[in-house]
């Protein structure tokens, strides 16, 4: 049993998928808790869908995936700010709109261009068919945003919670606004192509609801998602080895466990956790 | 503030008390009173005058109309010099908050111009020089932020791009928080505080931001009179130190008390210069037309005697509550409901 377990730290596409998982995990978590905040917890699932259609021009124009991959996903973005800067509409209902519009878009080009690839490769990566360079190139990117969020996490929460304030205090507020965009359209378009649109989608939002449940400051947030991230992704390849499951659904359904844990029992906003603390909270007056 | 009140009725030589006058202008109509005042004016430094000052905020001729067409504010002009406090006084729907809005770009000017400190709008706030109490905070309240949080972003114009507080911004940020009474609140998550609290905590934040100009809409609503008089007794120290603040308030019972300056607006500018020549009664009538409710005791209600000095009170919403009597156990209730 023992064996079976440590099995998976030895392999070699056992270690490129783990490690590459534990860093997406990261800067996803990170991404989450933005995302989470700023009522964009779709944001990730609209654009690892409304990148197909520049998958499938870039594939039959023969340009880098990567960069087909990253212009859809930005002009997913920027179409849904626009629409609902300039419409009544709330910002989830244009960006539903637009990413099954592109979706769809996608799909159909895809089966009039007839291109000699699978949709499935597309959209659901292959973790554990993964190469040195793609563990460092994925890699560098997901430490690269991990980063440069860290550091302007402080700004990005000032213009998430009170953009009037930031203005006032003269943060550059577009730069914040777009850079974040970019830099999770990036991230996904890195995440997309080796561990697939089901996980890069979770990893994008339940970290930063698992911190958000677990916590009211933004810094153990963020140590509470990325805590959780981490955790599933390792523990969740464990367990697809030793079940022979698919890894990506195996880290997500791990990471789906911990949120109903921390639903239930997270200290003051768990629904059974919640409780406890407002009984003994209350009880000291009855003394 | 009612100390601020018998010292005018003290130096108006009369042994009347006058309290509870929060939301009116109770104006003891004679000579005696007007000096008074002016004596009470002078510890405040005679703002501005110096030449070669510009002014703290100057607008020139600014319209704003929104995007359903409405003009909320036409052509309007007003100068605030440095070390000033200004009350921007109107009716509900005069453009205050437009006019806020606009002095910081937040609204585009239709035509008309912005100077703070003598630069535009745009180059103020980036240079942290603009500090905004807006009257209704649009914020998520379930956000995972502390009160101690929300105060400190108001100094992230003063750090480093890492934005990590130094022992002078925490120590600005203690004593913003206490002089809004909140200090006890710190660890509380901002969304677990009554409506009133949440209000001086944002106070608190534009306070620990020490920017030269300081713009105030309403603070005052939903906040108690102890911690109004605190925050009054703040921005005259801000006063002396510089600073130029414009407040709008419908407090018309404050406003000279503490304001040196009044702009009065209704959907332009009606007036504005110093207090004690705009804040008239004649002018206040222009801004508010109907709405102000108005009492005058003549001499005759007021004394047996034939001394025909007069009691006016004005105020534009809440009804005034005046005491008028020969000691503190048995007063005479006058309580004016006259429209
Ligand atoms: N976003 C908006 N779109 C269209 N019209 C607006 C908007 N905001 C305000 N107005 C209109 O502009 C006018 C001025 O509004 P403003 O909020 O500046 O008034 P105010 O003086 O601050 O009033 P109050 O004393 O109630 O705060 C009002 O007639 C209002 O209906
Ligand atoms: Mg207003």
């Amino acid at each position: 049993m023992l064996e079976l377990l440590i099995a998976p730290f030895t392999i070699d596409f056992m270690q490129q998928a783990m490690l590459t998982a534990v860093l997406l995990s990261v800067a996803s978590a990170v991404l989450s808790c933005f995302l989470v905040l700023r009522g964009w917890a779709l944001m990730g699932d609209a654009i690892s869908h409304a990148v197909l259609p520049g998958i499938v021009l870039a594939y039959a124009s023969g340009i880098p995936v990567v960069i087909g991959a990253f212009v859809a996903g930005m002009i997913c973005t920027l179409a849904t700010g626009y629409l609902s800067e300039n419409s009544r509409l709330k910002e989830d209902t244009v960006m539903g709109v637009v990413f099954s519009g592109m979706f769809g878009l996608g799909v159909v080009l895809f089966s009039v261009m007839r291109i000699d690839v699978h949709l499935d490769e597309i959209l659901f990566g292959d973790i554990l068919g993964l190469t040195w360079a793609d563990v460092l190139q994925t890699g560098l990117v997901a430490l690269a945003a991990s980063v440069i969020i860290w550091f302007q996490r402080k700004d990005l929460l000032v213009q998430c919670f009170d953009p009037q304030h930031a203005r006032v205090i003269g943060l550059p507020v577009k730069a914040l606004h777009y850079g974040l965009l970019v830099l999770l359209s990036i991230v996904i378009v890195t995440a997309l192509k080796v561990v697939g649109i089901i996980l890069i989608i979770a990893l994008l939002i339940a970290p930063g609801a698992i911190g958000y449940l677990m916590t009211d400051r933004f810094d153990a947030m963020l140590f509470y998602a990325v805590a959780a991230a981490t955790i599933s992704s390792v523990l969740g390849i464990v367990i697809s080895f030793v079940l022979d499951s698919a890894p990506a659904p195996t880290i997500v359904l791990v990471l789906m466990f911990i949120f109903v844990l921390v639903f239930l029992f997270a200290p003051v906003h768990g629904l059974i956790g919640g409780r406890r603390a407002r009984r003994t909270a209350v009880e000291p007056q009855f003394h | 503030m009612n100390s601020d009140v018998s010292n005018v009725t003290e130096a108006a030589g009369q042994s009347q008390r006058l309290s509870g006058v929060d939301s009116g202008v109770v104006k003891v109509s004679s000579a005696a009173n007007e000096s008074g005042r002016a004596t009470r004016r002078k510890s405040g430094n005679e703002p501005g005058n110096e030449p070669g000052n510009e002014p703290g905020i100057a607008a020139k001729n600014i319209t704003v109309t929104y995007n359903n067409g409405h003009t909320a504010l036409r052509d309007a002009s007003f100068s605030i010099p440095n070390a000033t406090i200004c009350a921007l006084v109107g009716v509900n729907g005069s453009g205050k908050s437009t006019l806020f809005k606009a002095l910081m770009g937040f609204v585009p000017l239709a035509s008309g111009s912005v100077e703070i400190l003598g630069k535009s709008a745009g180059r103020a706030l980036k240079r942290n020089t603009v500090a905004y109490v807006p009257q209704n905070e649009d914020v998520d309240w379930d956000f995972p932020v502390l009160v101690e949080d929300v105060v400190m972003m108001g100094r992230y114009g003063h750090m480093n791009f890492l934005r990590r507080p130094s022992a002078k911004d925490r120590s600005q940020v203690e004593s913003a928080l206490q002089r809004v009474n909140m200090w006890e609140y710190r660890h509380r998550q901002i969304g677990q505080l009554s409506g009133g609290q949440k209000k001086r905590v944002f106070l608190a934040r534009a306070l620990a931001q020490e920017s030269r100009v300081i713009l105030l809409d309403e603070p005052f609503t939903g906040v108690d009179v102890k911690t109004e008089e605190s925050i009054i007794a703040l921005m005259r120290s801000m006063r002396d130190e510089g600073r130029v603040m414009l407040v709008s308030t419908h407090n018309l019972g404050s406003v000279p008390q503490f304001c040196d300056h009044v702009v009065l607006i209704n959907r332009t500018v009606l007036a504005d210069g110093p207090a004690d020549v705009v804040f008239t009664r004649k002018n206040l009538e222009h801004a508010f037309g109907g709405v102000l409710r108005f009492h005058v005791l003549g001499g005759h209600e007021l004394h047996d005697d034939d001394d025909a000095r007069e009691v006016t009170v004005i105020t534009d919403d809440e009804r005034p509550f005046v005491l008028y009597g020969e000691n503190d156990d048995a007063p005479e209730h006058q309580s004016f409901d006259k429209d």
